[in-house]
């Protein structure tokens, strides 16, 4: 049977990552499972402690924070699989050439790799997923929707950022993205607190960010209190994010590559 | 520039660094987009059939694009599932191309630590591995020692005794001479001659080239007095070149008017002769 195209690039990709996937899957374990610990168990005993219950709507930190984090993983795991890999396929590795020279077209190449970064991303919230249940913060089936919630959340990130990463000649202005948009992101995108700690200003800013609508469907999916209104919203904003990244990318991947 | 390649041919570009050779390839193996005028490959155009065209084609780009940290095997293996090459027949094949390039026993062994020559055959190897009707070499051999150009070589005479069409762009004027039935020389994006190797030195050069070399200081006082024995003289800083059609009779005729040269030397026309008459002894960058 036939494959197509997109899927043979992403073959590539799930090849090269053979090498390195038992370090890579070591990590995407113990990160959340120490994120827990931390923040949902010692920061969780403190909050609780402290009127946490009430402010938090009548459920523990740790549950309050843990489907957060795995929307924030969904985001950095993103940024990270769809800047520094896209350029190096680019520039150093000169993987996409390679493809080039044989049936795939750009827009072949350009999906297969996001495809891939989607796979990444799936591995990072899965793995959340399976932490948060053996920490108990799993209490309702609809948190099985987190899964491909959590993937459109990364997603809004990857495809904008992979269309930028095919601009670049270098990999300085990543580490700018990092310190400048995903770390405060993540900071202040309601995985931690609730956004009427903010002021005004900065909470009307965060809205619009797409961590916080991933946050904002990821957390009541955990709990099972979503209604499909409620959904709705959120999910239209990411999409549409994620849409507008693919055609970025598709103009940017073109740019690049067709010269 | 107008040039058409037959089937089964064996063709090359020549010329200086930024002639447009690699355009030109990148052109025919339809990545990049023609700048104007009309292209056909297989009789297709590649603004319709791009992605048909490339299934029969086999490209060795200039700069090898493996994947270092992959096996060779590997490497044969993930460029053939972009051709959809079905995973057993695929298999079957890596094991012939490593015996045809000679890597067989490296198959397992990560690309990056190989030689240049190495490398070079995997590329070659890979991009026989869609079976293709006509190869395309950019610059196969160039950074390779004379022991892996001949190894290359060699490779690819049997591909071309298979009835494989191979288009290749070089600046070795040997590589040409060796390889290719025809071709055209290039220079500032156009093609300023075509023929065989033999055609183009007999109508841009003379059938020999006398060599000779005097004292610092007396090249440009003796050249007045050699002129006359060249169908066309060229002096350098270092020596004087004599076209002529019989070299050994410049030869005796230098020596019968008692020039004294520190060294002189008849050889035949090569295409290296031609190729700098055609494009000039300036340094393009």
């Amino acid at each position: 049977m036939a494959t197509t195209p997109a899927l043979r690039a992403t073959g590539y990709f799930a090849r090269a990552y053979r090498r390195t996937w038992r370090a890579s899957i070591m990590s995407t374990f113990f990160n959340p499972t120490l994120y827990l610990l931390a923040m949902g168990v010692g920061l969780g005993s403190f909050v609780d402690r402290n009127r946490g219950p009430a402010t938090l709507g009548h459920t523990t930190y740790l549950h309050f924070v843990a489907p957060a984090l795995a929307a924030a993983a969904a985001a950095t795991t993103a940024a990270s699989e769809s800047m520094f890999p896209v350029m190096g396929a680019i520039k150093w590795q000169k993987t996409y050439l390679a493809m080039l020279a044989t049936p795939l077209r750009v827009v072949d190449v350009m999906a297969g790799h996001l495809m891939w970064i989607g796979v990444r991303i799936a591995t990072a919230v899965a793995s959340y997923l399976i932490v948060m249940a053996a920490f108990g913060t799993v209490t309702s089936f609809q948190a099985i929707a987190i899964l491909p919630v959590g993937i459109l959340t990364g997603a809004a990130f990857a495809t904008p950022l992979a269309a930028f990463a095919a601009t670049q000649d270098t990999d300085g202005a990543f580490s700018l993205v990092f310190r400048l948009g995903v770390v405060p992101l993540f900071l202040f995108s309601g995985v931690f607190f609730t956004l009427s700690q903010l002021p005004a200003a900065l909470r009307y800013l965060a809205y619009v960010t797409p961590l916080w609508n991933g946050v904002a469907l990821c957390r009541p999916l955990a709990a099972g209190q979503v209604g499909a209104l409620g959904l709705a919203g959120h999910l239209a904003y990411l999409l549409g994010v994620t849409a507008a990244g693919v055609v970025a990318a598709r103009v940017t991947f073109a740019r690049r590559l067709r010269v | 520039m107008s040039f058409e390649v037959q089937p089964g041919e064996a063709f090359g570009f020549l010329g200086p660094n930024g002639a447009g050779k690699s355009s030109t390839m990148r052109m025919i193996s339809c990545v990049s987009p023609r700048s104007a005028g009309e292209l056909s490959i297989l009789g297709m155009d590649p603004d319709d059939a791009g992605p048909t065209i490339r299934a029969r084609l086999g490209v060795v780009p200039q700069e090898d694009n493996l994947d270092p940290e992959l096996t060779v095997r590997e490497n044969l293996y993930v460029y053939g599932r972009y051709f959809d090459i079905p995973k057993r027949t695929l298999r079957d094949r890596i094991e012939e191309l490593l015996r045809f390039v000679q890597l067989t026993e490296r198959g397992n062994d990560r690309v990056e630590p190989l030689s240049g020559g190495m490398k070079r055959r995997l590329t070659i190897a890979r991009s026989l591995v869609n079976e293709p009707d006509v190869l395309l070499l950019d610059e196969p051999t160039t950074g390779l020692d004379p022991q892996a150009r001949h190894a290359l070589w060699d490779r690819l005479y049997r591909l071309k005794a298979r009835g494989v069409t191979l288009v290749l762009t070089t600046h070795y004027m040997d590589e040409a001479e060796q390889l290719c039935d025809r071709l055209v020389v290039m220079d500032g994006g156009r093609i300023v001659a075509e023929g065989s190797p033999r055609q183009l030195i007999e109508e841009h050069s003379t059938r020999e080239v006398v060599e000779l070399r005097f004292a610092p200081g007396e090249t440009e006082r003796m050249a007045e007095k050699v002129a006359d024995l060249g169908r066309r003289m060229e002096v350098l800083p270092d020596r004087i070149l004599l076209y002529t059609t019989d070299g050994d009779a410049a030869v005796e005729a230098v020596g019968a008017r008692r020039l004294d040269p520190l060294s002189i030397l008849a050889r035949r026309s090569t295409l290296e002769d031609v190729f700098l008459h055609l494009t000039g002894r300036q340094l393009v960058d």
